[in-house]
């Protein structure tokens, strides 16, 4: 402040433009039509076209493409563009990214099922559960708000006291917590007489959700289990909210102090980019989409399992982001929707296929650890910047540690021995 | 101005001496409770406590060997090796196969140590040949890269162990006989298991064999120059590419030998055995300060004991909270001391 008065000073004032609107908002929306497009399109082809093609297309569908497939895979869509912010925006690895998963999938289970029910707590709020159901009830985007900030809460919880430890010691932490959290849901049948999480057997059902609380039957009726051209329209509503809230934040002043700081901490630190803050900031927003998935998975397997949240979720994750682009949404995107699809389907399909064709018994499912492995090493070797870079993050990735002239001298090593 | 700035200045010192004296506190407090728990067990429970402790101490010394795996690569390179646990994994899997299919060990006599022996050389020979391929083919392309490539490599390579191990050893555990024999010395209600002497016995020459490379030999000094400054240390004409390839090959060696002695130990190999001990031994080397050989060894015992502890005592968490205990001992560890125990930031390394 002291600089600028004594510049005001020292200069007569310029008139200076009044900020338009137009260079302060930087978003460019256009995707928003083309992801519509993509969405209702799909969504369009499995209720109406799908029917109408002859049986060999629907079946073939039904086995490598069938919309249950594509609802996952749309759950991974959104946890990799959480991980997204926190690795491909802000640098910061994290390994356990699968807590926020699990956290999620719990708030779930416990404000939208029969289960805290045990302990005679009744709450109904706009849920189509029954009234006469003991237990919380409540609507499922409601559960959604609530599970992010939970999420996002532990986030901050993980984050503020080890932010400040180098990165790969980050990693390790963000990993432990990823090992404890799990570990917490399986044993918490009984913490201390408590039943947190029913354990092994897992909390299931959960309430039918509703597209609308209140309105006409056509939109307020609860969807079934067999609903899913439904259920993948509102989950694609979700993907297309967190691709907003990441396109919005990478454009303002958060988004701008992450990459700072993914790129230089310390010129970050000394252009007065507030450090803590902002990888605190990034946490909590990459929590609060984990948050989401874990609802939306909950939902979409209609309970909450405590021996589905392992570290190779975790893993899977890292490599959708890693494959598809770090920092780029939409490649994150197209990486998760094929990676997911790839464990989910192709493998098991192609193992029935090939095992009945070759009458061989080969575990086609088991080469994911191959898979998923391969992937991380050989982008990480050969293509930093994953498939669809961002120029920004290519140049980035591709920027040697050292100087050229120092690398020539790392080759002339040889000789010099 | 200038008056304000040193206010400021004497408050954030003042702040800061808070906030180290809380932190200091809570650990005294921890560190207090911690014994308090201890007495009460052993009042309580002697016979069970011995127990539990030998027991920690023979785990703890396969933690060490796996520890100092870790913590050599540390030293040179500043990486995390992911891979080193399930490097230990495919170690157990090798030995099973090489004691019992391979050479035909069986019970306990003169022949099956012999071929012990022999299994424990070859199981040093794979670790060290793996880990040495692993850097050559990826970390080594990535030496100059950002630290993030390297890590994610390092997951990569852990992945794809992991289902080496999972092809080979299939998915459920496999169960093998072992040469040393069941049950142990017992004296009153304390049992002395043959395992726990056998690891401890095995691992103690290993770890002097290992000091003396590093501290007196011509490679061990060529080990610490480029941990300090590779640069310089190519100046100097050392040959940098192959002695971090020495340091893998002196981490894989270890990862191999806690392999067979694992195997000994608990007589079941199984493909994810890598990931968790992995962690729990990074966790130790951690604890004793990475990057340092004596803090690894330190490390590995004392999480081995708490682990023990922990699963064995009355009034412990139990076995089904032994993650959770040690990796919350690795988080507070990261938060209160991240340079560990013996860890210091000028240390000598490696």
């Amino acid at each position: 402040m002291a600089s600028t008065t004594i510049d005001a000073a020292a200069t007569p004032p310029t008139p200076t433009a009044p900020p338009s609107h137009e260079v302060v908002d930087r978003t460019n929306r256009r995707w928003a039509l083309g992801f519509a497009i993509a969405a209702l399109g799909l969504w369009a082809f499995y209720k109406f076209a799908l029917e109408s093609m002859p049986g060999g297309v629907q079946d073939a569908f039904q086995t490598w493409l069938p919309l249950t497939a594509v609802n996952e895979a749309i759950v991974w869509v959104i946890c990799a563009i959480g991980l997204n912010i926190v690795v491909g925006y802000a640098g910061l690895l994290d390994l356990g990214f699968v807590a926020f998963w699990a956290i999620g999938g719990y708030c779930a289970g416990w404000f939208m099922s029969f289960f805290l029910g045990q302990y005679d707590i009744t709450f109904h709020f706009l849920s189509a559960a029954p009234p006469t159901q003991s237990g919380i009830h409540i609507n499922w985007w409601i559960v959604l708000a609530i599970a992010g900030a939970v999420c996002a809460f532990f986030g901050i919880l993980i984050g503020a006291p080890t932010l400040r430890l180098k990165s790969d010691y980050l990693a390790i932490v963000t990993l432990g917590f990823g090992e404890i959290i799990p570990q917490v849901f399986v044993n918490g049948e009984d913490i201390a007489g408590f039943n947190l999480s029913n354990g092994t057997k897992g909390i299931t059902p959960l309430d039918p959700i509703t597209a609308l609380p209140v309105g006409p039957e056509a939109v307020s009726r609860p969807l079934g289990p067999f609903d899913l051209e439904t259920k993948y329209l509102l989950f694609a509503l979700i993907v297309a909210f967190c691709v907003f809230v990441s396109l919005r934040i990478r454009e303002g002043r958060l988004g701008r102090a992450w990459l700072a700081i993914r790129e230089d901490e310390l010129a970050a630190s000394m252009m007065g980019v507030p450090l803590m803050r902002s990888k605190l900031a990034a946490y909590a927003v990459g929590a609060f989409m984990g948050g989401l998935g874990g609802v939306v998975f909950a939902i979409h397997v209609n309970g909450v399992f405590a021996d589905r949240f392992n570290f190779s979720i975790s893993i899977i994750l890292l490599a959708m982001v890693v494959l598809g682009g770090m920092g780029n949404v939409w490649g994150v995107m197209i990486g998760a929707l094929g990676l997911a699809w790839i464990n989910s389907t192709f493998l098991p399909k192609l193992g029935e296929t090939v095992n009945d064709a070759l009458d061989t018994e080969i575990n086609f499912p088991s080469y994911n650890f191959l898979i998923f492995g391969s992937i991380l090493v050989l982008m990480m070797l050969f293509r930093r910047e994953g498939l669809f870079p961002e120029t920004r993050t290519r140049e980035l990735v591709q920027e040697p540690e050292r100087t050229e002239l120092e690398d020539m001298h790392a080759d002339l090593e040889g000789d010099v021995r | 101005m200038t008056t304000a700035t040193a206010v400021e200045q004497a408050e954030m010192r003042i702040a800061m001496t808070r906030k180290e004296a809380v932190g200091r506190l809570l650990g005294v407090v921890l560190l207090l409770g911690v014994a308090a728990w201890l007495v009460l067990n052993l009042v309580t429970a002697p016979s069970q406590f011995f127990n539990s402790l030998l027991f920690g101490i023979g785990n703890g010394a396969l933690y060490a060997l796996i520890a100092l795996g870790y913590t050599l690569v540390y030293g040179i390179i500043e990486l995390i090796n992911f891979a080193h646990g399930d490097l230990f994994m495919l170690s157990t899997v090798f030995s099973g196969f090489m004691m019992v299919y391979w050479l035909g060990a069986e019970g306990a006599n003169p022949a099956s140590w012999a071929k012990l022996l022999l299994t424990l050389v070859l199981a040093m020979g794979f670790g060290a040949t793996i880990n040495v391929l692993i850097e050559r083919v990826a970390y080594r392309r990535l030496r100059r890269a950002p630290r993030l490539a390297a890590l994610i490599t390092a997951v990569g390579m852990s992945f794809i162990l992991q289902w080496v191990g999972l092809r080979w050893n299939g998915s459920a555990p496999r169960l093998w006989p072992t040469v040393v024999p069941e049950g142990g010395i017992s004296i009153g209600d304390v049992t002395l298991q043959y395992s726990t002497i056998m690891v401890v016995t095995f691992t103690i020459p290993v770890l002097l064999l290992l000091t003396y490379v590093v501290q007196r030999t011509k490679q061990g000094r060529a080990m610490r120059a480029t941990a300090q400054d590779q640069d310089a240390a190519r100046l100097m004409g050392i040959n940098v590419d192959r002695t971090i390839a020495f340091t893998f090959a002196l981490g894989g060696a270890m990862a191999g030998a806690a392999g067979l002695l694992y195997l000994e130990a608990v007589g079941t190999t199984r493909y994810d055995a890598g990931f968790h001990l992995g962690l729990i031994a990074f966790t130790a080397a951690v604890l004793g300060g990475i990057g340092n050989l004596a803090g690894a060894v330190l490390g590995g015992f004392l999480i081995g004991i708490i682990q023990g502890l922990n699963d064995g005592l009355p009034y412990g968490f139990g076995q089904k909270w032994s993650q959770t205990v040690v990796f919350s001992i690795l988080i507070m560890v990261m938060v209160f001391k991240p340079t560990g125990i013996l860890g210091q930031p000028t240390v000598e390394k490696v």
